[in-house]
């Protein structure tokens, strides 16, 4: 049924930070696939539950997040069933991570190739010292920076170069799927662009997956295959890219797309009134349904699943 | 006689660190830069730039909350420094400011009446407290929020949408006939984004309150602005009427930016250009030459030994570039020739209550 096949299987995936509160149930029993060599994009609101699901993924929550149910399938691979130290493998050879603010969270004493160091370390391969420079020089290259950035500390970095530091740290062990948590929210337009690009290189270089994480409609448009829309901890569309533009599903991708100001036209700005709900006490029903102009008595009873409704389209909304 | 407009910067330089007398190297965070606000008519000035270009120190200068090192900023025509009593007062009601992120403007400890509440008291503007609760009322309830849902609330229980609203509810308080905006929503999200500049955009065509927008994203100065400069570095690259500037660039940078932003549409591809990979080297202080030669696709020659002055391009457009240097030079206080002047909007007063 689908064209290629999946890299990364997730099914009824659910983590929950358990507060002093409540349980957060942040991400609300989701399930997706990622298929090999695709670029897929995870957008929402801040608090939607993006950052978690990448981290229940690499199974680094932390208390008091705990995963509570979910099957997570890389490559045939069922990673939750791994040994601690099966899981410490698979990270960054299977599956690498470029945390949100990861480029910030460079250690400010190590030289870029003592951090790219640490991370073959961890995983068990010691170069000799050429083959170790080698090495640093191909990975620097990969993502477009020049052999001496390897003895520089992260200080005297741009935020572009750094971020490029952390890109080349993660593929260093040639992953399968790169995930990749708003990695350019904190930099200018022009050096967005050329971080992006080095992320399509060097994903197509080892012809990895991508999942790039973000909440800029304009960045998924140009730069991923599929996108996934995450509202308040539900997934509630996941279509090809052309089609969500084109004729977006879900009422919240319909606003979502609306809102977006463009350069060719001034128009009135259109907001999405309202706001997300609690994800201490969800209620029952579709999570939309309080800012939904199409919300209907059944909408407040019913979580409306998240179904196939088109060809490779899948939306989670009785209207369908 | 042409009166004085409401706030003027005129060759403001401001440098940051540096020895005595420019000895080792300063930040120059801005550079000979003018710009003046009108609030007759009003209109909506963008200032856009990458993060370093200078958009916070500008605004800082104008607000009188630092002083430029050469060059002065003048309020109604007369330096901020010089200001009386009285005047200061005034300066205090005339232009209000909204900064990026309203969490740190928020005590914690008070409810959020109290950001309303305190600059009513301080400028007399209710005569009873009826009067101030009408009156804190009515300017909610023109950024769009519900008194019910904001008043008697903590800041942490309100989302950062509605605390950033808030702060456009207090700059209006005070009818203000400016007001300084930045980067207001880079924090919010897109949905929240376009709900907060609608409101600003509100107050402008509602009670006829210039603004200055300063923002990282061209997209939004584009639809707020009628005016947009672009800064590099601390100096204009481009100026003007927001259309020509947005439509047709002119100045290297402006179309690298402009490239550079994500289209929303995935028929439109990102153009694709390629550039020298760590080119933003900082220029320190006292190099000659135009700011973005290194980066630039054009550079020539010229481009290394004098500093481009504003060339004018268009009847409302100027771009501080040499590849236009056939064409007329403006001089950079001069800025205001090429401004568009907005169709005066109708202007409406907010009464209190009583
Ligand atoms: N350590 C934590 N403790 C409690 N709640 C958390 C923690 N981390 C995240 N959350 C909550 O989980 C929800 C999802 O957060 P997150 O995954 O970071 O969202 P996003 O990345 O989409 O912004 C939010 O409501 C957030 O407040
Ligand atoms: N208080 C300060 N001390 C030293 N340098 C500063 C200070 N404020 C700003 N700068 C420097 O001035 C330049 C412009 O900064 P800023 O006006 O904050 O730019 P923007 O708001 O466009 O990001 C930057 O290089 C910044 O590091
Ligand atoms: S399920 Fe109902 S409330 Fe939810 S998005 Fe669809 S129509 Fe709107
Ligand atoms: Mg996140
Ligand atoms: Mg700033």
């Amino acid at each position: 049924m689908t064209p290629t096949p999946a890299l990364l299987e997730v099914s009824d995936l659910r983590v929950h930070y358990h507060t002093s509160r409540g349980a957060v149930q942040a991400v609300n029993g989701i399930s997706f696939s990622i298929r090999e060599g695709e670029r897929f994009g995870l957008v929402g609101e801040s608090g939607s539950g993006k950052s978690t699901i990448a981290l229940a993924l690499l199974r680094l929550i932390r208390p008091p997040g705990k995963i509570e149910t979910g099957r997570v399938v890389l490559d045939g691979v069922a990673l939750r069933d791994l040994s601690e130290e099966g899981m410490r493998r698979a990270r960054l050879a299977g599956i690498a991570l470029v945390a949100q603010g990861a480029m910030n969270s460079l250690n400010p004493i190590l030289r870029v190739k003592e951090q790219i160091r640490d991370g073959l370390n961890d995983h068990g391969l010691r170069l000799s010292g050429k083959a170790f420079e080698t090495r640093v020089a191909e990975l620097l290259a990969s993502v477009g920076l020049k052999r001496d950035v390897a003895d520089l500390f992260p200080h005297e970095l741009s935020g572009g170069m750094k971020q490029r530091v952390c890109i080349a740290i993660a593929i260093s062990l040639k992953p399968k799927l790169i995930i990749a948590d708003e990695p350019t929210s904190a930099l200018d337009v022009v050096v967005q662009r050329q971080v992006m690009d080095t992320l399509v290189a060097v994903q197509s270089q080892l012809g990895a997956s991508v999942i790039l994480i973000g909440h800029d409609m304009g960045l998924m448009a140009q730069v991923v295959n599929r996108v996934g829309i995450m509202y308040a901890g539900d997934l509630v569309e996941v279509s090809p890219v052309a089609d969500l533009f084109r004729e977006p599903l879900h009422p919240y991708s319909q606003l979502l797309i609306a809102s977006l100001p463009s350069l060719h036209q001034k128009e009135a700005f259109q907001g999405i009134p309202g706001l997300p709900p609690s994800l201490l006490n969800r209620p029952a029903g579709c999570p939309f349904r309080s800012r939904c102009p199409h919300a209907m008595e059944r909408c407040a009873v019913e979580t409306p699943p998240l179904r196939e409704v088109r060809p490779d389209q899948r939306v989670a909304c009785h209207l369908y | 006689m042409e009166t004085a407009p409401l706030l003027e910067a005129i060759h403001a330089t401001k440098v940051f660190g540096g020895g005595f007398l420019g000895k080792g190297a300063g930040t120059v965070a801005l550079n000979n830069f003018s710009l003046r606000v009108d609030a007759e008519p009003p209109a909506i000035t963008a200032i856009v730039g990458e993060s370093g270009s200078g958009k916070t120190t500008l605004a800082r200068l104008l607000l009188g909350l630092a002083a430029p090192t050469t060059g002065e900023v003048r309020y109604r025509g007369k330096d901020l420094r010089g200001l009386s009593r009285e005047e200061r007062r005034r300066f205090l009601r005339d232009v209000q400011v909204i900064f990026q992120d309203p969490y740190e403007v928020y005590n914690p400890f008070y409810k959020v009446d109290h950001v309303l509440s305190t600059p009513i008291a301080k400028f007399g503007l209710a005569k009873s407290k009826d009067e101030a609760r009408a009156l804190m009322e009515e300017t909610l309830n023109a950024v769009g929020l519900r008194p019910e849902e904001t008043l008697g609330r903590h800041p942490h229980q309100l989302s950062g949408g509605q605390r950033q609203r808030i702060m456009v509810a207090r700059a209006l308080l005070l009818q203000p006939r400016l007001i300084i905006a930045d980067e207001p929503v880079s924090m919010v999200d897109a949905s929240l984004r376009a709900t907060i500049l609608e409101s600003l955009r509100q107050l402008h065509l509602r009670f006829g309150i210039s603004i200055v927008y300063i923002t990282h994203d061209l997209t939004t100065a584009y639809q707020i602005g009628h005016n947009i400069v672009v800064m590099y570095r601390g100096e204009v690259a481009e100026a003007g009427d927001v259309e020509p500037v947005v439509k047709t660039p002119r100045h290297p940078y402006t179309q690298l930016l402009i490239g550079s932003i994500p289209s929303a549409d995935p028929n439109q591809p990102w153009q694709r250009h390629e550039l020298p990979v760590d080119a933003a080297a900082p220029v320190a202080t006292g190099a000659v030459g135009c700011k973005f030669a290194g980066r630039c696709p054009c550079e020539m020659p010229v481009c290394r030994e004098a500093v481009p002055p504003l060339f004018r391009t268009e009847s409302r457009q100027v771009a501080a570039c040499f590849l236009y240097r056939d064409r007329p030079t403006l001089d950079g206080a001069d800025l205001d020739r090429v401004m568009a002047v907005p169709a005066s909007p109708p202007v409406h007063t907010l009464v209190a209550g009583g």
